[in-house]
């Protein structure tokens, strides 16, 4: 799986604007092979436009973002070389409504990865078995809970093969009790070794899985560190301001 | 009460005077000669057909022009629809220009204005505009060959047919380990199954080619202007408004849906066609019903240029000729009513079918 690019992501001092509001003021951030990052803050403080430039569906107007060896620029066709290798999971899920669960996980693999429909489809099926839902993959995603449409994005991502998976607040917009069925399959992910870069509240899955966790406020990376150390003694005001707030409870 | 004695007062005059100018009522008339000329006819028809004949050539008239305008006013909608949300500002722009324009000015004038500003300025028989003396175009129409098939001809497609269901064999069997191998069998039989349909074809199909005599055309099918006018100007109006429930269609399918396609590497033309437009279909098919149904009844606007529809020939001519109104706009207006029950029938078909599955 290795690359010879020396790093999986390197953002370097990136900034992006929405209009006369700086959402990332000069980010900096660079993520190994095989390292898994967990990104927490408060709402609007950029941690989603930071892992939604590393696939460029937002666009930085400042600095660069090298993904596996690749520059992110303008020309479309490093773009969609870097979105075949990076995987997202999105908080809203995004599954396609017109597709079986099964057709959502061979759609790219059959139309940009030219894979034989077979093939495809075999590998969509081990796929959704790892998420634990195979006898779900002829209905249509919206016959599905909110847990198995999660399940199911990720199996749809993973279906490409990345090297890198994104997930941006993967289980915010879940029932309680499906929040846990989705964590384990993150969880089981992170052991076989993946990048992510996962932006959510769960601190229970950073303590658990991440490699460093990063604090971002107000479009800026305050502190980052290995989680015993994070958890144990944050070093801005802020981040321990926001540790007690969730932790709180 | 008042409505009801308004109404036995009508009828009551209406019979009176009908009796009074000495027409006839009831559909006998359907069987008589009726005596005029059509310049277009689908089906064999001459001055001594019937009336019921008469009908049955304007009604296919209008079924022709509502099928070709159909057609082309989808093609023209959809990819000024999908231009106006270019990323490009220039193709946005220019698709933008399109549908305000074509929109804003009513039909009738742009009938006119294909039929008298630019078909019939075109220049006379003998100056015709051509392309390799083989298809004329000039103020009389669009002369274009006439194909003959003969002997063997339908060996042409049954060949095609077997080579690319073949290729697809050969697709399914050889599995994908070096890629151009896998293709290049396929491209062959395919390759190799157009150019003998292409062989059969030129052996077997003649092209009768129109040629000027005196000051007209002979032989090789002419499209009257008429019918040139009414096509042009009935899909350019009504895709205009295509355009709009394309776009309208587009922009209803959420954005998530364009990342999540985006973030799977595919490129913007897959996103658009294998998952924005089948959901955007569900959004654009009851309104894209309406203007079919639009474009049939606008039809009729071709009698203001004189085109043989079903309102030019029947409520028009066969009216005058006969004066018997009343059944003549009674069946006049029950074929339109049953034509676009039967469009709105098939469309309604069509949109149960692109339904989400939920529950």
């Amino acid at each position: 799986m290795m690359s010879d690019s020396p790093h999986a992501v390197e953002i370097r001092k990136i900034s992006k604007f929405f209009g006369g509001f700086q959402a990332l003021k000069s980010v900096s951030l660079t993520v190994d092979h095989g390292e898994r990052i967990v990104i927490c803050g408060p709402s609007g403080s950029g941690k989603s436009t930071l892992i939604r430039c590393v696939n460029r569906l937002e666009e930085h107007e400042e600095g660069e973002i090298i993904v596996d060896g690749v520059a992110l620029t303008s020309n479309l066709s490093h773009i969609e070389e870097v979105r075949r290798e990076v995987g997202m999971v999105f908080q809203q899920f995004n599954l396609f409504p017109h597709l079986t669960v099964l057709e959502n996980c061979t759609l790219a693999p059959i139309w940009v990865r030219r894979v034989p429909k077979a093939e495809a489809t075999s590998r969509a099926m081990a796929l959704l078995e790892r998420v634990k839902i195979p006898d779900q993959a002829n209905k249509y995603p919206g016959q599905l809970s909110g847990g198995q449409q999660q399940r199911v994005a990720i199996a749809r991502a993973l279906a490409m093969n990345p090297k890198i998976m994104l997930f941006d607040e993967p289980t915010s917009a879940l029932d309680p009790e499906m929040i846990a069925e989705v964590l384990d399959v993150m969880v089981e992910l992170a052991t076989d070794g993946m990048t992510m870069l996962v932006v959510t509240h769960e601190m229970g899955f950073a303590r658990k899985v991440a490699d460093r966790v990063v604090f971002m406020d107000a479009g800026e990376i305050v502190e980052a560190a290995p989680p015993e150390e994070f958890f144990a003694n944050p070093k801005s005001e802020r981040t321990k301001l926001f540790l007690s707030q969730i932790l709180g409870h | 009460m008042i409505v009801a004695s308004v109404v036995v007062l009508l009828v009551a005059t209406a019979q009176e005077n009908i009796a009074k100018q000495r027409i006839a009522t009831g559909f006998g008339f359907f069987d008589d000669e009726a005596n005029f000329a059509i310049i277009q006819t689908l089906i064999p028809y001459s001055e001594t057909s019937s009336y019921a004949r008469a009908l049955l050539v304007g009604l296919l008239n209008t079924l022709l022009v509502a099928a070709l305008g159909i057609a082309l006013a989808s093609v023209i909608g959809f990819t000024v629809g999908i231009a106006r949300l270019s990323p490009n500002w220039l193709v946005a722009r220019l698709a933008a220009i399109y549908v305000e324009t074509l929109r804003n000015v009513p039909l009738l004038l742009q009938l006119f204005f294909w039929y008298f500003a630019v078909l019939r300025a075109l220049p006379r028989p003998a100056a015709s505009l051509s392309i390799g003396d083989a298809v004329f175009l000039n103020n009389r129409g669009l002369f274009v060959p006439a194909l003959s098939f003969d002997g063997m001809a339908w060996l042409a497609p049954i060949v095609l047919v077997m080579m690319v269901l073949a290729s697809r064999v050969v697709s399914t069997r050889t599995r994908a380990g070096t890629r151009w191998l896998d293709r290049w069998p396929r491209a062959g039989l395919i390759a190799f199954g157009v150019v003998s349909a292409a062989g059969i074809l030129a052996f077997t199909v003649r092209a009768e080619v129109p040629a000027l005599t005196g000051f007209s055309f002979q032989g090789g099918v002419r499209v009257i202007p008429e019918l040139m006018a009414l096509v042009i100007g009935l899909s350019t109006y009504t895709a205009a408004f295509i355009a709009e429930i394309v776009r309208a269609g587009i922009q209803g399918v959420a954005k998530g849906q364009h990342e999540a396609a985006q973030s799977l590497g595919l490129s913007r033309w897959q996103t658009l066609r294998l998952v924005v437009m089948p959901q955007a279909l569900r959004i654009i098919v009851p309104p894209l019903t309406s203007q079919y149904l639009n474009l049939t009844k606008n039809s009729s606007l071709g009698t203001a240029i004189a085109y043989p529809d079903l309102v030019h020939v029947f409520a028009g001519t066969a009216l005058n000729q006969t004066g018997q109104a009343v059944e003549i706009l009674t069946v006049t207006m029950v074929i339109y009513l049953t034509l676009s029950l039967l469009t709105a029938a098939a469309m309604n078909w069509y949109n149960s079918r692109l339904r989400l599955q939920e529950r």
